[in-house]
Formats: structure tokens, sequence, C-alpha cells
């Protein structure tokens, strides 16, 4: 028996710790047991994983696919759609498996350490592996409809885990607003998966894949709404992606699902769930690659919401914030890189953001640990004595975000913009412009950060500076192991060099570009060496700009106080990016109210007068006839009398008619 | 056309139409009474009144159709007027017992 003939057991395991831990939640059982369960289910993915993985290197199934049908889901049952619970596992799948089942893991242990004086402890961790058996569906499955059932129980869990401490007023309302923003994108993707099934009768990758490669004129051909089959069924994808990964205009859900847990910030809307619109995309490359136009849409709106969240980054006092719109830009970066074709550079800079993101995610949730609760910088500082272990790994963080040389994000960053610059697309050199200032932009927000934190003189109450320690180990241990990621992963991908883009080799499998699509506006160009070294001589330098300038204001003893000062020379651009542009404002103004209008029109008016006003008029119309009638009922002899002769009068008319 | 027929012996007779004049007007006067009398028992009578105008509008047809089936009829709405006359007095004095009256403005327990 293989390894790879378990691929089943990778989504199964947590599956199964989640309903079994769903049970524990309603009894007193012990923490020991919630917690094997909970960290068993994960580790035995991740185990099982890495087994699949090594066999599928080591003997030889690379570079093809590798298919594993675990069950036949509509065998004979729908006419000519045959639909698998199949699972897929090819370089793509590989690189996200790794990726979902290591951090997953490892956060999972973290959140024994966070999450262990909570009263839903088995409920969170029942959760928690329901998203991870969700997530693995979603990237192991062969077919549309086995990605989207993960989609959608991402969603699900996302949901719940958001709300999580339901007993407040806020946590509710951002987990609605998540799913329900999230739903916009669902609907989209579904619209595409349908267009699919009428074209190809089957919703299966690689069926699909071939086929579209085999018939470049999907790409141009017209077939709805002006577009051409490939341009159609690729923005509707978009679109669910800009719904789950967090893009212009969908992505005001993820700075609200920041009144989760931590550690649930760091899982799903860092390190996994938010990429599922990445992998998504990337898994779709066939379809991007022959739609330049829609390719052109992906990169506009990934720069743009890149800058946009950066900028807001930059005038936030939470900690959990800043890093949210970290997350929504660096997305951003993912899809510029999809857009101009990019699309391994995409995935890579997925694996190298899980870790460093991650990492600055569980580090803010030992600082927000070590604050008793607290997560306004403006009441930290000086952070970094009493929380050495902690300050050292948010640094590699840091340093990696910002794109500094060796860490990870640099070497992922610096492709991303690379590729911009090397594309054949139009607007392309505005594209790595944005793409260079946003560099910056996130090297600055993100050392405001570490030192509003970290140095500087501490701010808070006497009560929080007594309670200040440095987490244990169990929470601890992940963050040096995800520094350590932080640090390596991008060593996949050194670029100039000579056996160097590993990565990239790696890749080709699954979205080289196909013979019988032409090298047009999609396909990633080559820069020569030069020109490459200076792009990576200037990323380097803005990302350095940007920590210095940070330092310069918000470094050293008086920093915050410099910060403060510095933030209110500009008091309207401020109170914009601290107020994020007022866009969840403007959506309340012309969608929120609009929609509360129709639906009081729906209630009083057409239900409550209409409807309920025609019943009620019925039973009076009744009610009155009945009144009318009951005037004859006179009790008086002669009256019936009378109208026995006007019956009579009435029979004689009717005979003599 | 004429109201008048002409035997062979020449004699004067009276035209059928005129009988039935009567008996319409019996029964309308018959009617009249019936919806507007006070007294119970004239209300019966002016039912005899209609049931003998319609005795007569048979015999009238039977005479001009040459047939008995009319005037056989006639019997039998004489024997129903009488039963039903003597059920309703039955009634009347059922009643009287009760409510110490006939009138039937009085006897109105079925008012709404």
């Amino acid at each position: 028996m293989q390894a790879i003939d378990l691929l089943w057991l990778v989504p199964a395991l947590p599956l199964a710790g989640a309903a079994v831990n769903g049970a524990l939640a309603y009894g007193r059982a012990p923490k020991a047991a919630v917690t094997a369960v909970a960290l068993g289910a994960p580790l035995g993915s991740l185990l099982v994983a890495a087994a699949c993985i090594w066999q599928y290197l080591a003997s030889g199934l690379y570079p093809r696919a590798v298919e594993h049908v675990s069950y036949a889901w509509t065998a004979g049952t729908l006419d000519g759609l045959t639909i698998n619970v199949a699972f897929l596992l090819d370089p793509l799948a590989a690189v996200m498996l790794f990726i979902v089942t290591f951090v997953g893991f490892l956060i999972h242990v973290y959140s024994v350490g966070y999450m262990g004086h909570d009263e839903g402890y088995a409920r969170y961790f029942a959760y928690l592996n329901l998203f991870m058996a969700a997530m693995l569906t979603l990237v192991l499955g062969n077919n549309y409809l086995v990605m989207f059932v993960g989609w959608e129980g991402v969603g699900l869990c996302s949901y719940l885990l958001i709300g999580f401490y339901y007993d407040q007023e806020f946590p509710p309302y951002a987990g609605k607003k998540a799913f329900i923003v999230n739903r916009i994108g669902d609907f989209a993707f579904l619209i595409g998966m349908f267009a699919l099934v009428a074209r190809f009768g089957t919703l299966d990758f690689l069926p699909i894949f071939h086929r579209l490669a085999a018939q470049p004129a999907l790409g141009t051909a017209a077939y709805a709404g002006g577009l051409s089959f490939a341009a159609f069924v690729g923005l509707c994808f978009f679109i669910g992606a800009v719904g789950k990964s967090a893009q212009i205009p969908l992505y005001v859900w993820l700075p609200d699902a920041m009144a989760g847990p931590t550690p649930v910030s760091a899982l799903i809307h860092a390190a996994t769930m938010v990429t599922a619109g990445v992998y998504m995309a990337v898994r779709s490359n066939v379809i991007y690659q022959l739609t330049p136009g829609v390719s052109l849409l992906v990169a506009v709106i990934g720069t743009a919401t890149a800058l946009l969240a950066a900028t807001i980054g930059m005038a936030q006092n939470d900690i959990k914030k800043v890093l949210a719109y970290s997350t929504v830009s660096q997305l951003g970066y993912m899809f510029m890189a999809v857009g101009v074709g990019a699309y391994s550079a995409a995935l890579f800079h997925v694996l190298t953001h899980a870790f460093f993101k991650a990492l600055l995610f569980l580090g803010s949730g030992s600082v927000i640990h070590a604050m008793g609760g607290e997560q306004d910088m403006q009441k930290m500082g000086g952070l970094k004595k009493r929380l050495p272990v902690t300050y050292r790994t948010f640094l590699v963080g840091s340093f990696a975000l910002a794109g500094i040389p060796v860490f990870a994000g640099f070497f992922s960053k610096d492709e991303i913009l690379a590729a911009a610059a090397a594309s054949g697309m139009p607007l392309h050199w505005l594209f790595w412009g944005v793409g260079w200032i946003t560099a910056g932009l996130t090297a600055f927000y993100m050392f405001r950060a570490v030192h509003l934190t970290f140095d500087g003189t501490f701010r808070g109450t006497h009560e929080q500076e007594h309670h200040l320690h440095e987490s244990p180990p169990v929470m601890t241990v992940p963050l040096i192991v995800l520094a350590v990621g932080a640090v390596i992963s991008g060593w996949v991908e050194i670029p100039l060099l000579r056996g160097g883009n590993w990565f990239h080799r790696f890749m080709e499998p699954v979205v080289a570009t196909t013979a019988a699509i032409r090298d047009g506006a999609t396909g990633k160009g080559e820069v020569g060496t030069p020109t490459e070294a200076l792009l990576i001589v200037l990323s380097v330098g803005i990302a350095f700009a940007g920590i210095l300038f940070a330092r310069s204001i918000y470094g050293g003893a008086a920093g915050a106080q410099r910060g403060m000062a510095f933030e209110e020379r500009w008091p309207t651009l401020h109170r914009l990016l601290a107020n994020k542009w007022y866009v969840d404002e403007l959506y309340d103004a012309i969608v929120v109210r609009p929609l509360h209008g129709l639906s009081w029109v729906f209630y009083r008016v057409v239900d409550m007068l209409v409807i309920d006003g025609s019943i009620r008029a019925g039973a009076a119309v009744t009610r009155a006839s009945g009144d009318l009638g009951s005037l004859t009922t006179t009790g008086n002899v002669r009256n019936y009398a009378l109208y026995f002769f006007l019956g009579v009068l009435v029979l004689f008319w009717w005979i003599a008619r | 056309m004429s109201s008048t027929i002409h035997l062979v012996n020449e004699s004067l007779t009276v035209p059928v139409s005129w009988y039935l004049l009567l008996s319409v007007a019996l029964f309308a006067v018959g009617t009249a009474g019936a919806l507007t009398r006070r007294n119970g028992i004239s209300i019966f009578l002016s039912i005899e009144v209609m049931l003998n105008a319609a005795n007569l509008a048979l015999v009238a047809y039977s005479r001009q159709l040459d047939q008995r089936t009319g005037q056989i009829l006639v019997f039998f709405v004489l024997a129903v007027a009488a039963a039903e006359a003597a059920v309703g007095l039955a009634l009347f004095i059922a009643v009287y017992r009760q409510r110490r009256t006939i009138d039937i403005n009085r006897i109105n327990l079925m008012r709404h």
C-alpha cells in the first residue's frame, strides 16, 4: 500500500478530530483529552502529508500529477456529469499541503497555550480542526466542486471562529460581515462553475485544462456579455477570489475579522484561508493565460489593493489591524503576480507570507497575552526587554515582510516585482512602480509597529506592567520554528544564481505556458540580468529607507511622542488613513442603508399592508356579507312569508323566460 | 282574439279567461293577506284563499282542455289544504300555551 493511497486521511483526520472535540465540548472532558485529539489530528495529517509528498518526489511520480478517487459521488445519478470526491497531488497541491499542515500544526500547538484559560477550549479546537479539514479538502480536491466544498467550509469556520467570543457584541457581527461579504464572491464562483459544466460537462481540473489549452479560441470567441468564455469564467472565479482573499472591493471583512482569537487570525486570515483565492487562480492558470483582459484586471486590482491597504496600515494603532491590512496588501501582491502571469511567483509569495505573517500574528498574540488583552500599541512600549523571544522572532518576521535580503520575503516579493517589470502587459511599469512604493510603505508601517510595541518606554498601566511576562514554551517554540521558516523558505528560489530558481522549475508542470497558447501579454518575459540586479537594488533600497524612516520617527525612548507629533502634522490625511478611507461608511451609505430601506418597504408595505391586508380584507368581506345576510333573520314570520312570496315571483319569471 | 266561445246551441257561456282572472285576483288577495295579517288564524284564512284560487284555476283549465285531470287534482289540493290547516292550528295552540299570544309579531324568538 502506497502512502498516496492514504491521501484521503489528510482531510479526514482533522474532520474526525473536530467531531470528537465538538462532542466533548458539551461535557466536562479533561483538558488533556481535548488537547490530545486537537493536536493529534493535525499532526496525523502532517505526517501523512509528509509521507505522501516524500513518495511523490522520491519515487518518480513527479512531474506527473497523481489522482486518487476516494468516493464516486455522482456515479449514475446526474446524467452525464460525473463528480467524484477525489484528490489530486501535484506540485501546486504539494506546496499548499505543506503550508497548511505544517503551519496549521504549529498554530494548533501555540493555541494550546494561548487559549488554555478559555471556557470554550474544546469548541475552539473543534472549529480549528474543522477548518483544517475544509482547507485541506480545498487544496487537495481534483475538481472544482470538491474545491468549492472546502471553499465554503473554510468560510463557515471563519464565521464560527471570528464570532468565537459570542458573548461580546462585536465578534458575531464581524463574523456575519465576513460570511456575507464572502458570499458575494461565492455566488460568482458558482456561476463560473456552471459555465464550465455547460461547456465541458465536467468539473475535473485536468480534463478542463487540457481542453482549454487545445482550444485557444475559447479565449477570443465571444461568449457572454462581450466576454470570451475564458474571460467570463476567469472573471467569475476572480470575483470569488476577491471575496475570499480580501481584495478591492470586498476586503472590508478582514480587518473586522481581527475580533477572533489571535491564532485564528494567524491561521485563517494570514496563512491559509485568504490564500485560497490565490491557490484557485494559480490552479486555473490556463484560464487566465487565455484571457489577457481579465488578467489585466486581476493585476490592476491586486496592485491597487496592495497600495490602499498599505496606506491604511500606516495609521492604525491596534497591532492586529496593522497586520490585517498588511495581509490584504500582501495578497494584493500575489494577485498582481497572477495578473502578469507569474503564477509560481504568486505561489512562492503565499509560501513565504504564510511563514512570516503567521509568525507576526502569533508574535502579536504573545504580546497581547502578556499585556492581558491590550491591543493598542499606544499603550505598549519597551517590551523588548520583558519579551525577548517574542521580540526577536517578531523582528525576524518584520524583516521578512519588509523584504530584506536573506529573509524569505525578499526573494518572493522581488520575484513578483521582477515579473511585473518583465511582463509584456500594458501598464506593467505602473504595477512595478506601485509595488515598489508599497514595499517602502510596508517596511515603514511594520517597523512603526515594531518600535511602538517593543521600543521606548512602557506606556501602559501599572497592573499591565506587573503582568508582563514572556510566553510559555508551548507558544514560543512555534514562534521560533516559524522564524526559521521565515528565513529559509525563501531560499528555494534564489534568483540570478546558476542553480537557482528551484521553486519556479518545480512548479513548471502546473504553470508552464502551454504550447498552443501564444506567449502573449500574460507571458512571463525575461529581463536581462543587469536590469534584474538594478531592480533588486531598488527594492532593497526602498525597504531600508522605510525601516530607517520609521526608526527616525518612532525609534528610541521618545518614539511615541515624536510619532504622535509627526501624525499631527497631517491631520486630514491621518484621519483619512486611520478611518480606512471611510470605505466602510461608504458601503454603509450605498449598500447597507438602501437595503435596509428596501427591507423596510417589503416589511411594512408589501407584507403588512398588501399581503396581510388582502387576507384581512377577504375576512372583512366575508364578515360584512355575513352581517348583511343576518339582517334577514328578523324573527318576524311575516318577513319570512314575504321571502317565500318573492321567491315564487322569481320562479315565475324564470319559468316564463 | 275573442274571449267568448260559441257553443253549438248558442247559449251564453262565461269565457274561461274570466275564471283565470278571478283565480289570479283571489290569489293576490290571499297573498296580500298572508303577508300583512297580524293574527295567525287570519294568515291561515288567507292561505286557504290562495289554495282555493289555485283550485279554481285548475278547474278552469280542466274545462278548457276538456280533461278530467284538473278536477282530480283539485281533490288532492283540498285534502292537502285540510291536513295543513290541521297541523298549523295544532302548532298555534302549542305556541299559545307558551306565549299566551298568536300575534305573529310577538313570536320572534328567531330574531337575530
